[in-house]
């Protein structure tokens, strides 16, 4: 029954089509208004000093909503990911204390950092296991770990910053690379892996089977339970990469930095167009609707505007996108069913 | 004088439908259709999905308003359309396939809630609510304890319950949609009981169903739609199950026996012994290269059960598997689909299919393997597999992107098949393949698995209707209680003789 014909090819429309897909809508919707609009209001907005501020201010939130990311596509939440950040640069700077402070080597810092990421896969680890065994709610099993990571770095570090690091850490904070924001350089890495793992690996997509439904994808052979441990695990890892980023930036460790991330990163998925109930979700569109958050929140500071409203600008954004998502949605789906 | 006035009242119709027509976007959902319910009859709607049964169903409840020209009667009085309000108000009560029901609150709740809505002053009163649950189930027979919340009985109950609620908005025309879809054969017979009791206290019942046998034990009369037009209304007396199916599919389906002789071919399958405590017990069976082998036999036989253990899903306590002279022993059901064991789910809406996810990614799930390429996907592997697969099932689609969900029960069926058949099977269970499928469309699946097995394929076919085991298969097995029963040849032993025993 083996066929000769030629394999269909999409079109190229149709390509762009998938490479926008409906997810992108939204952002990219947003995108272009906070642009015009900020370029209407201020002639410095469009200038190379405002992408810099984004780019350098972007990679916390963005890797710890890529942290976010895989679980929601499971269906999941990671409550710990702004925990699991501080702890990992808690291991760091505390590595590098122990093996000569402000001289410590390069290879020192190596280590420290692989540590660190081995410790925020860790927290995922055991997130996994409980999740994917006991079938307890992410939401909960998150939270009693983001609890449990708390009060360990607040009993460690007395409530207090871990500062004084080598001065080769600072550039991974601030520095540039071909004029371009470290930082920025390191989260676009880790975009564009996160990308190729969702789109192009077998753990990326049984993460989009579980998260629409895990009992058929069981029953179709997948490994629910190893799909969801690696799942958790990858994301405290990323977590540990914004958690070393976090800690060249302030040039300092606090528990607790950050925290205020954390419900944001959850508004950054689903303005990016994941579905909250899980299966569904690219990574572009989510990195675009951070680029808007950043952009909104950049573009107040240079009108002047208090720094709180951005966050609160932020929330109408954000509702705004999801009304009309629906409107959209209605439009679109607007026939009768019929039978 | 009176008796003629009362005999002449009896033969008017309770409902009346005359030139319905529906367009949706363009497309004709009904065309002119006529229906006609009398009082206190049964009366069946039968067609294949889409041929506009639904779009009836909801043309008299008031969901949609028929285009211009439709002529409602209804009790006397006539309508140019119905909406939700006056359709409730009037005596005309659906009960839909998903009930409807609230199971967190109580049987009284659920029955009477309706009764309570709208009073002055608003406050619930319960004494009032159980009076009223307690009456409407008593009409019905039935007795339930009305304080337990509903979520404490099987779903049969639950049905009733959902008739009782309708008795209660004083129906007099009561509209059931697929009602028996989630019931085995006794909660069905149960059920069948309650509409007599219904349809003897004047109630007008109309019974949408897959299943010709009931269509055929309960109704008095049956109104045929094919392709949004009417076919015609027949009384029940003297129809078979093959004249409906052919008057809804307008084809005719020759049945012959497929049986061939397999004796002298390689086992594939052998089990001796197979039990698990309280599910089956002591199963033995041998299945061949191009051998289907049927295993029929009531809900609750522990069919399905048998066949999750084949499958690695669910651990024997006794018994050996033996696949092509290997004994194998499976950790789950990812080693039993390495070791060439499929298994197509009864439940294909949430177990067999994901069906908010596309077409395509349905159909590699189970191989996504075989697409990778040094750890990552080959999308144009992928779009080529699935297009081959696509085309050997004949599977009627729009994009691969498309949600699976978009087809039609007989087409999702085509694609879980072509799932499993892309992991290279040697032996594929197919468990209940043509539920919530098509009459039309369930002769193309039986030629899709005839065609397998001409290839060498192994097949378990489980199925509760026996013409289908008898049809299809080589063997026919029979499983009650857990254990196997009786082994039949359908070279040998009549259809008849077979249904006798199953359903005995």
């Amino acid at each position: 029954m083996s066929s000769a014909a030629a394999p269909p090819r999409a079109s190229l429309g149709a390509r762009l089509k998938a490479l926008i897909g409906p997810e992108m809508a939204g952002p990219a919707f947003a995108f272009v208004a906070v642009v015009v609009v900020f370029s209407l209001v201020s002639p410095q907005f469009l200038s190379p000093a405002t992408f810099g501020a984004v780019g350098f201010q972007l990679p916390e939130l963005g890797l710890l909503t890529l942290a976010m990311l895989l679980p929601v596509l499971t269906g999941g939440l990671n409550l710990a990911i702004t925990f699991t950040a501080n702890i990992s640069g808690l291991t760091v700077a505390w590595i590098l204390h122990a093996n000569g402070g402000l001289e410590a080597s390069g290879t020192v810092f190596a280590l420290a950092c692989l540590a660190a990421v081995a410790v925020g896969a860790s927290t995922g680890v055991v997130m996994g296991l409980v999740i994917a065994y006991t079938r307890a709610h992410p939401i909960l099993v998150s939270l009693s770990m983001m609890i449990f990571l708390r009060g360990l770095g607040e009993f460690l570090t007395r409530g207090g910053d871990v500062s004084g690091f080598p001065s080769y850490v600072q550039p991974i904070g601030h520095g540039t690379l071909f004029g371009l924001p470290v930082p920025l350089l390191i989260f676009i890495g880790c975009v564009l892996g996160w990308h190729v793992l969702l789109t192009r690996t077998k753990l990326g997509f049984n993460t989009f089977m579980i998260g629409s439904n895990m009992e058929a994808a069981r029953y179709s052979g997948v490994n629910t339970r190893k799909v969801l441990v690696l799942v958790y695990t990858l994301s405290g890892a990323m977590c540990a990469i914004a958690g070393i980023i976090m800690l060249a930036r302030f040039n300092s460790v606090r528990v607790g930095h950050g925290e205020s991330y954390l419900l944001i990163t959850v508004l950054a998925c689903f303005l990016g167009g994941v579905n909250p109930f899980g299966g569904f979700g690219r990574v572009i569109p989510v990195f675009v609707a951070l680029v808007v958050l950043q952009l909104l929140s950049s573009g107040l500071n240079l009108v002047g505007a208090n720094q709180h409203l951005a966050t609160a600008l932020w929330g109408i954004l954000l509702v705004t996108v999801m009304v009309l998502r629906w409107v959209v949605g209605r439009i679109g789906s607007y026939k009768p069913r019929k039978g | 004088m009176t008796d003629a006035l009362d005999r002449g009242a009896a033969r008017r119709p309770l409902l009346s439908l005359r030139t319905i027509t529906m367009t949706f976007g363009g497309v004709r959902a009904l065309k002119g259709v006529r229906f006609e319910v009398m009082p206190g009859e049964v009366h069946c709607l039968a067609g294949e999905n889409g041929s506009g049964k639904s779009t009836l169903i909801k043309i008299i409840t008031g969901v949609y308003r028929p285009e211009p020209g439709a002529e409602i009667e209804y009790d006397g009085e006539t309508y140019s359309h119905m909406s939700p309000v006056t359709a409730q108000a009037a005596g005309i009560q659906v009960i839909w396939q998903d009930l409807a029901l609230f199971p967190e609150m109580s049987v009284a709740e659920n029955i009477a809630f309706q009764t309570m809505v709208g009073r002055r002053p608003r406050l619930v009163d319960y004494g009032a609510m159980r009076k009223a649950a307690a009456a409407a189930l008593k009409r019905l027979g039935v007795t339930l304890d009305v304080d337990r919340p509903l979520k404490d009985f099987p779903i049969a109950q639950r049905q009733i319950v959902a008739i009782a609620r309708a008795l209660v908005g004083e129906a007099k025309i009561v509209f059931m949609d697929e009602p028996t879809a989630s019931l085995t054969q006794s909660e069905t017979d149960y059920l069948l009981d309650i509409v007599r009791t219904l349809s003897a206290s004047g109630v007008a019942v109309v019974f949408v169903s897959h299943r010709l046998a009931e269509v055929l034990e309960i109704s008095d009369r049956l109104t045929v739609l094919r392709d949004g037009a009417l076919v015609g209304v027949y009384p029940t007396e003297g129809m078979t199950q093959s004249r409906i199916t052919e008057l809804m599919t307008g084809k005719v389906f020759d049945q012959t026996v497929r049986a061939k002789p397999v004796a002298g071919r390689p086992v594939v399958l052998e089990v001796e012994g197979l039990s698990r405590q309280g599910l089956f017990e002591d199963v033995s069976l041998t299945v061949r290269q191009g051998e289907t082998l049927a295993i029929t036999g009531l809900l609750g036989a522990g069919r399905t059960e048998l066949a999750l253990a084949l499958f690695g899903m669910l651990r024997p306590t006794a018994g050996t598997v033996t696949l092509e002279g290997r004994p194998v022993r499976f950790a789950s059901n990812r080693d039993a689909i390495a070791a060439g064991i499929a298994y197509l789910s009864e439940d294909r809406l949430s177990l067999g299919l994901i069906q908010p996810q596309s077409i395509a990614d349905n159909l590699v799930m189970a191989s996504y393997d075989r697409l990778l390429t040094g750890g990552l996907l080959s999308e144009r592997r992928k779009r080529t597999v699935v297009a081959d697969w696509i085309r050997r099932l004949a599977v009627k689609i729009g994009r691969q992107e498309d949600p699976i969900s978009t087809l039609s029960g007989g087409n999702q069926q085509r694609v879980a098949i072509a799932k499993w058949l892309a992991t290279n099977p040697k032996l594929l269970i197919l468990d209940s393949p043509t539920v919530g499928v098509d009459v039309g469309a369930r002769a193309g699946i039986f030629e899709i698995v005839a065609s397998l097995a001409a290839d060498g394929l192994a097949i378990i076919l489980i199925t509760d209707e026996v013409p289908e085991a008898y049809f299809n298969a080589d063997r026919v097995l029979h499983m009650a209680n857990g254990r196997i029963v009786n082994r039949f040849d359908p070279r040998v032993t009549a259809l008849s003789e077979i249904e006798a025993a199953v359903y005995a």
